[in-house]
């Protein structure tokens, strides 16, 4: 068993699978996010972490292309993804959940864990409409390689073919990982996947993102508002507070930090 | 065939009720093996000019239609009121190619036309390739500016889309080519158009309707045959999520302009392929045809039909058709004066068709023949809502 210490330096010493280099996102007069830099290395999981309004979910929106940083460069292995499109980025893999879970309503689980598969299927208009060989087989395995991911976050089978809306919370939750999972991504993001869960359930999911790191080689970027989960399983946590990063370094530097314990619990007199 | 067996699933939803599972399976393979026979022997049981067989026929071709525009409002879920900028560009196909409107042109291939006539004479067959071509250019052109917008704005970036083809087409008289040509003949008309010609079948006649009929009912099954696949693939897939959640659905891959350009350009191809039988069938193109209405009449099929789904675009362009073209013309046009009214039933159709839309609403917002996916979402929606009347209500029961 390998302690936090041994995790730790093993994944500071590898390269940085994604850089953030001074990003700044401006809406209108105001600044969401504000000269913020981070690296993220390869195999690891780092926390985002900060009071409501820091900009932790803006950051996320920018480095999966849905906003476009004001100023400042988004570095993914060797390749500039500031101003990539979404499904670009994701192409490069990069894939992620949301704050809010945000499946397909009336598509199906396995159906949404499908589209995640998107970006790595070929079938075009011609494809599609002849049902080719190639096709046939593209859909076959895309719907086993689903079912096998529905299967690895713990989805129960009788639950495959139930629209996402019919799910329970728990499940959609599970749904929308495999769902990231199925873009074959190097780096996962994360967006409060604890939200609404209970301390054991979170607790397994600590677990969990451990493994996925382990066996499906992921890195992972976390946003998470339970500090046992964060301090659990961060290698290294970097807090924003207003758009700008206060602190940054492994657990126990950031907990002993002033400006952390000023942000969240305001200042002493 | 096979392919038909197996997307007749949701009739076999419809029976499962009624007979058991193993018996509805077998007849789903059957429905659509009798229907398919029933369609192409259909013609046999009415004179060749029916007026019934005429409306079947205008019918069909609002099928095509309806097909078309359910991919772009149904699949894709952006709602284009222009469609029939679409219908225009299939009809005037029809006309530049397949008359002698272009009369400085002297081209023929394979039509019914006399060697000798002037204009551009092209086959049935490639003036349907030609519109294909047309109608997916200018559909990907109407959802370029459409592209950042959602839902209403998207309404009205379409209609007045259409409304501007519809202007063209009535000012295209003034739109001079050279050598005396313009592009359209407006509100004058492009007329005498070739009537389809096949090698082996001769010259169609508007005497015989027949050969029409079997004609628009090949388009039917090819459209619904391309419809269907599209829907259980990738692309059908990918419209799907964007209908659902754009944002999540680029975030997972989904190349948004590609696939939104894709649904314009599909939908406006089936569009097109209407336009081009509907302009040959009324063997003449004018451009006071091209109305506003249009778009709304083949908008009210798919949301009579239930939006999304292949088999409710079918029934409902089959229903509103047949009310618009037979049953209100033909059977009870002359009912109010049955009951000593000056007036005929033709005059009242919109209103009737506003009653029938309202009367759908109302008793089926879902529409006749919903999308498998969107009623159990209604369902499940429902039965959440319950729920939470059933918690909300507890305390009162209680007090009571």
């Amino acid at each position: 068993m390998t302690t936090v210490a041994e995790e730790l330096g093993g994944a500071l010493e590898a390269p940085a699978l994604m850089r953030v280099e001074r990003v700044t996102k401006e809406f209108g007069g105001l600044v969401a996010v504000s000269d913020v830099s981070v690296d993220v290395p390869t195999r690891s999981i780092v926390s985002l972490i900060g009071p409501n309004g820091a900009g932790k979910t803006t950051l996320f929106n920018m480095l999966t292309g849905l906003y476009r940083p004001t100023s400042g460069r988004i570095v993914l292995g060797e390749r500039d993804i500031t101003r990539a499109r979404p499904d670009v980025i994701t192409g490069l893999g990069v894939a992620r959940t949301f704050q809010n879970i945000r499946l397909f309503g009336a598509m199906s689980a396995l159906e949404n864990v499908m589209i995640g598969h998107h970006s790595r299927m070929r079938a075009g208009f011609a494809g599609s409409v002849l049902r080719t060989p190639r096709v046939r087989r593209e859909e076959r395995e895309v719907r086993e390689r689903a079912r096998e991911l529905l299967d690895y976050v713990g989805v129960r089978h009788d639950a495959f073919d139930r629209l996402a809306v019919q799910l329970s919370y728990g499940d959609q939750r599970r749904v929308e990982i495999a769902r990231a999972l199925a873009a074959e991504p190097s780096l996962l993001l994360l967006d409060e996947p604890t939200a609404g869960m209970n301390p054991q359930e979170s607790a397994a999911l600590t677990g969990f993102m451990r493994r996925l790191r382990d066996e499906l080689n992921l890195t992972i970027l976390l946003i998470e508002h339970d500090m046992k989960v964060v301090m659990d399983v961060s290698e290294r946590i970097t807090v924003l507070d207003h758009g700008t990063k206060i602190a940054e370094g492994a657990p126990a530097d950031v907990r002993a930090s002033d400006r952390v314990i000023e942000a969240y619990l305001g200042k002493q007199d | 065939m096979s392919e038909l067996r197996a997307q007749l699933q949701e009739w076999r939803e419809a029976i499962a009720a009624l007979v058991p599972s193993w018996l509805a399976r077998r007849w789903s393979r059957w429905l659509a093996g009798a229907l398919i026979v029933i369609g192409i022997v259909l013609p046999f049981f009415f004179a060749p000019a029916s007026g019934f067989l005429n409306a079947t026929i205008i019918a069909l071709a609002y099928v095509v239609m309806a097909l078309g525009l359910n991919v772009v409002v149904g699949f894709a879920g952006l709602l284009d009121l222009g469609y029939v900028a679409f219908y225009a560009f299939g009809a005037y196909a029809v006309g530049w190619f397949g008359s002698g409107f272009f009369f400085n042109a002297h081209i023929h291939v394979l039509s019914s036309a006399l060697g000798t006539a002037p204009g551009i004479h092209l086959n049935f067959v490639l003036i349907l390739l030609c519109a294909i071509g047309i109608t997916s250019v200018a559909g990907t052109i109407i959802g370029l500016p459409t592209l950042r917008l959602r839902g209403d704005y998207i309404a009205i970036v379409t209609l007045a889309f259409g409304e501007i083809i519809g202007v063209v087409a009535v000012n295209g008289t003034s739109i001079h080519l050279g050598g005396g040509e313009t592009l359209t003949a407006g509100n004058l008309g492009i007329s005498a158009l070739d009537l389809p010609y096949f090698p082996g079948i001769g010259n169609f006649t508007l005497l015989d309707l027949r050969p029409w009929y079997w004609l628009i009912f090949v388009i039917v099954l090819i459209v619904l045959f391309v419809n269907l696949r599209l829907r259980d693939s990738r692309i059908g897939r990918a419209w799907i999520a964007l209908r659902e959640d754009e944002i999540a659905a680029v975030s997972m891959g989904i190349p948004l302009v590609r696939t939104k350009l894709m649904a314009y350009a599909i939908g406006a191809a089936f569009g097109g392929m209407s336009g081009v039988f509907l302009g040959a069938y009324a063997t003449t193109v004018n451009a006071s045809q091209f109305a506003f209405s249009f778009s709304i009449f083949v908008l009210a099929m798919i949301i009579v039909g239930g939006l999304g789904s292949i088999w409710g675009a079918v029934l409902g362009a089959l229903l509103l058709s047949y009310i618009n073209y037979y049953l209100i013309p033909d059977v009870l046009n002359s009912l109010p004066r049955t009951f000593g009214l000056n007036f005929d039933l033709t005059q009242l159709s919109f209103g009737i068709f506003g009653f029938l839309l309202v009367l759908v609403m109302v008793l089926r917002p879902q529409g006749l023949f919903p999308e498998r996916r969107r009623r159990l979402e209604l369902t499940a929606e429902i039965a959440a809502e319950d729920a939470q009347l059933v918690e909300a209500g507890t305390p009162t029961a209680g007090a009571a």
